[in-house]
């Protein structure tokens, strides 16, 4: 077969958006998990839990988009995130939930700004020196625990003692509104509802700024001549330059916010999503956020988009075993859909390369029915590499990315 | 003639620059903590330098070296391979699990061992190396990606349920322990017993370099690394090098886990250590990809948390070393690159001299 015989179906192509392809997937898994009695895949406790699990990593996807817009790599994300948690929970335990958003805010600039200082100033490789920066902000906060966390009472080497949490809001009206229907137990309208209710009821009020934040990046990358100039920065740093915007500067404040947010999420994890600071607590979601930038093309609406999905698969860890069986389910279907498309065009190598897996997750889900939890645990990283390895689209990033700028032309 | 002499000059000169401001730093976070500076660090210094230290220190550092080098291996192609962590550990889990199920003669059980962690170790990376090649995905993201994925499979098969045991009277769960036959002996010293894989680790340095610096294979990767469109002009394939890059790193990250498991350990326990791939980027950093400089720097990544032992007797928390190290990380990428302009500069005047100074 050949491209001619298949003419494209215009009236088909509302299909290939993301939001069309997300609502189907839910209805097929809202039917499935019906099927096989999992009623939390779709429960109000697991969309808050998803909510909690996503906004770290939407924090880190948008730090990683204000630094790449700019033109830097910011493979420090993790680093400012771990140093968002402990500088967060140390003035958090303290002080209170005020002290904490500025204190983890802080050290996330402040790590930003060394980025800035070494990349844009110094002209060091942006990889190698986010990956100094993570060192720097392990070995920082494993010395500052062993001080500040370790002599106190509730505390430890590696844990701070308790950290206080954000208020929790409620739309009004949409328990009133939601819970009829969600216990009403119709097939997709109650998972729906159940959405619903995950969303406006019971949410963290730093849950609704960060979701603010999104909206706002991209009314400021977008809408403002600052964001103007930080974009053009980041797509011909020389041609900015020649019109009187200083690359350098752009690239500090970029790389300010970018670390302000990361720093943020620290605050969330510890906070929010859980009420201490734990050593390893940020678990490679600085990494997450960036390959959600890459998956949402440069885009803050893909980027929530992406960590939507990581942050699901985040929270797989608290549902039931079954559940995650029957998501085992819903992407071996998905699996075995491409697998036939690719066998429509006589595409062996692509059917096997999805045929495979797909019989596999489905046999998996026959024979075991249940994943082992230590399976669920890498849940969220295999996500993020199946979905860079198979998503197939047209990726833009920005023209300068990961070029120093030097203004004599040396590099 | 002389501007190379200046340039040798301008090339220790910074990592001595770095090491001061390290050292300077050290003496800055001590003096906070209410110690004093230097008769800390001289306690330090005379700890670390003692024979039995020091013994400690070189076997604390065959792992790093190891790992060191397999960073270096992917530095040249600008892949950036986070999951030297994940490939050693599986490569070691692999390996002791399989080692402790045969019995071989000596030579042949350690070849196959070995063997096993480098087929492990490489096949882990190469998965990263192919989607970097095949599908674009960033070599940065996947490898942690992998690492994660390496620690859940871990997690499961090191289970008394599946490939491992409780260990006796202690709450650690481990293979079996390798037979004798699958021990490496150490070397031993008047101070105490090097571990035996310190000659391999020397042996695969050197093959480090050769390979680098006179094989076509070692050119290609290092014009690539420099320019790649001028190697892609010049009929070197880009692809095919970084995925063979890929595979090399996480061959030799296979390795890593070796000296524990044929010189102390003997098994795979949830005590093995972990991390160790993260050491080892920065001390391929530290050593500017050079076998060399990279065995300087495991030396000093190995002989400062050794000696750092002192700090605990004397009230300080040796986790004060984990900053010095990223100190000295940043120092000395920014002293380098600083000392790398200094020339380029140099190099600038050199030639414009000389262009004015020819007829025209």
């Amino acid at each position: 077969m050949t491209a001619t015989t298949m003419p494209v179906l215009p009236r088909w192509t509302w299909l290939a958006s993301p939001f069309t392809r997300v609502a189907l997937a839910f209805a097929v898994l809202s039917l499935l998990s019906g099927t096989f009695e999992a009623p939390d895949l779709f429960s109000r406790g697991g969309i808050s839990a998803t909510l909690r699990f996503s906004a770290p990593i939407l924090l880190a996807g948008l730090g990683a988009l204000w630094a790449e817009r700019s033109g830097v790599i910011n493979i420090g994300l993790e680093g400012m995130m771990i140093a968002g948690t402990w500088f967060g929970a140390w003035a958090g335990y303290q002080w209170g939930i005020e002290a904490a958003l500025v204190a983890g805010i802080a050290a996330g600039v402040s790590l930003g700004l060394v980025h800035a200082l070494l990349t844009v100033t110094f002209g060091v490789d942006q990889v190698i020196s986010g990956l100094s920066l993570n060192v720097l902000a392990a070995g920082l906060t494993r010395f500052l625990s062993s001080t500040a966390f370790a002599t106190v009472p509730g505390g430890s080497i590696a844990t701070s003692p308790p950290v206080p949490d954000f208020p929790i809001v409620s739309v009004p009206g949409a328990e009133l509104l939601l819970l009829p229907a969600e216990q009403a137990g119709i097939p997709i309208l109650s998972d729906a509802a159940a959405i619903g209710l995950g969303l406006l009821t019971d949410a963290s009020v730093l849950t609704i700024g960060v979701a603010a934040l999104v909206p706002l990046s991209w009314w400021v990358l977008w809408r403002t001549r600052l964001g103007l100039r930080i974009r053009a920065v980041g797509e011909h740093p020389k041609a900015a330059d020649s019109l009187g915007v200083r690359p350098w500067r752009y690239r500090y404040v970029a790389l300010g916010v970018s670390g302000g947010l990361a720093g943020l999420g620290g605050v969330y994890l510890v906070t929010v999503a859980s009420s201490l600071y734990r050593e390893g607590q940020t678990a490679g979601r600085g990494f997450i956020g960036l390959a959600t930038v890459i998956f949402g093309n440069w885009n803050p609406w893909s980027v929530t988009l992406g960590s939507l999905v990581f942050g699901f698969t985040d929270a797989l860890r608290t549902r039931q075993e079954v559940t995650v069986g029957v998501l085992l389910v819903g992407l071996g279907m998905l699996f075995a859909i491409v697998a036939v498309r690719r066998g429509l065009r006589s595409d062996v190598r692509g059917t096997l390369l999805f045929g495979i897996p797909a019989v596999a997750m489905l046999l998996w889900f026959w024979l075991v029915r249940v994943v082992p939890s230590e399976f669920v645990s890498f849940a969220p990283h295999l996500t993020t590499l199946l979905i860079l390895a198979f998503v197939r689209q047209r990726l833009r990033p920005p023209a300068g990315l990961g070029e120093p700028y030097q203004r004599d032309g040396t590099t | 003639m002389r501007t190379r002499v200046r340039g040798a000059g301008l090339l220790l000169v910074a990592p001595t620059a770095a090491l001061a401001l390290a050292l300077a730093v050290a003496c800055g976070v001590l003096a906070v903590t209410g110690a004093n500076p230097i008769a800390t660090l001289r306690e330090a210094l005379t700890y670390g330098l003692q024979p039995a230290t020091l013994v400690a220190i070189v076997n604390k550092a065959i792992p790093y070296y190891l790992a060191g080098i397999a960073a270096a291996i992917g530095f040249h192609l600008r892949l950036f391979n986070i999951g030297i962590d994940g490939q050693y550990r599986l490569a070691a889990f692999a390996a002791a699990v399989i080692g402790a199920a045969v019995a071989l003669p000596a030579p042949l059980h350690l070849a196959l061992i070995a063997v096993v962690a480098v087929i492990v170790g490489s096949g882990w990376a190469a998965i990263a190396g192919f989607l970097f090649v095949r599908r674009g995905v960033n070599v940065v993201i996947s490898t942690i990606m992998l690492n994660a994925v390496a620690t859940g499979i871990i997690a499961y098969l090191l289970s008394p349920l599946r490939l491992a045991q409780q260990a006796a009277g202690s709450n650690n769960v481990t293979t079996a322990t390798i037979p004798e036959s699958g021990w490496i002996p150490g070397i031993s010293t008047s101070a105490g017993d090097l571990n035996g894989l310190l000659i391999p680790a020397l042996v695969v340095g050197i093959g480090y370099w050769l390979v680098l610096n006179r094989t076509t294979l070692g050119f290609e990767v290092r014009a690539l690394g420099l320019n790649g469109r001028a190697a892609a002009v010049a009929g070197m394939r880009g692809p095919r090098l970084a995925l063979l890059t890929m595979a090399a790193s996480g061959a030799i990250a296979g390795l890593v886990g070796l000296p524990q498991l044929l010189g102390a350990s003997h098994r795979f326990g949830l005590d093995f250590p972990a991390g160790l791939g993260f050491t080892g980027l920065s001390v391929a950093i530290l050593g500017r990809n050079h076998p060399a400089g990279i065995a300087i720097g495991a030396f000093l990544w190995a002989f400062l948390e050794r000696s750092a032992q002192v700090l605990d007797l004397a009230g300080i928390s040796r986790e004060v070393v984990t900053i010095l190290q990223a100190v000295i990380v940043l120092s000395v990428v920014v002293a380098f690159e600083l000392v790398r302009r200094l020339r380029e500069r140099q190099e600038r005047r050199y030639v414009a001299a000389a262009i004015e100074g020819a007829p025209a």
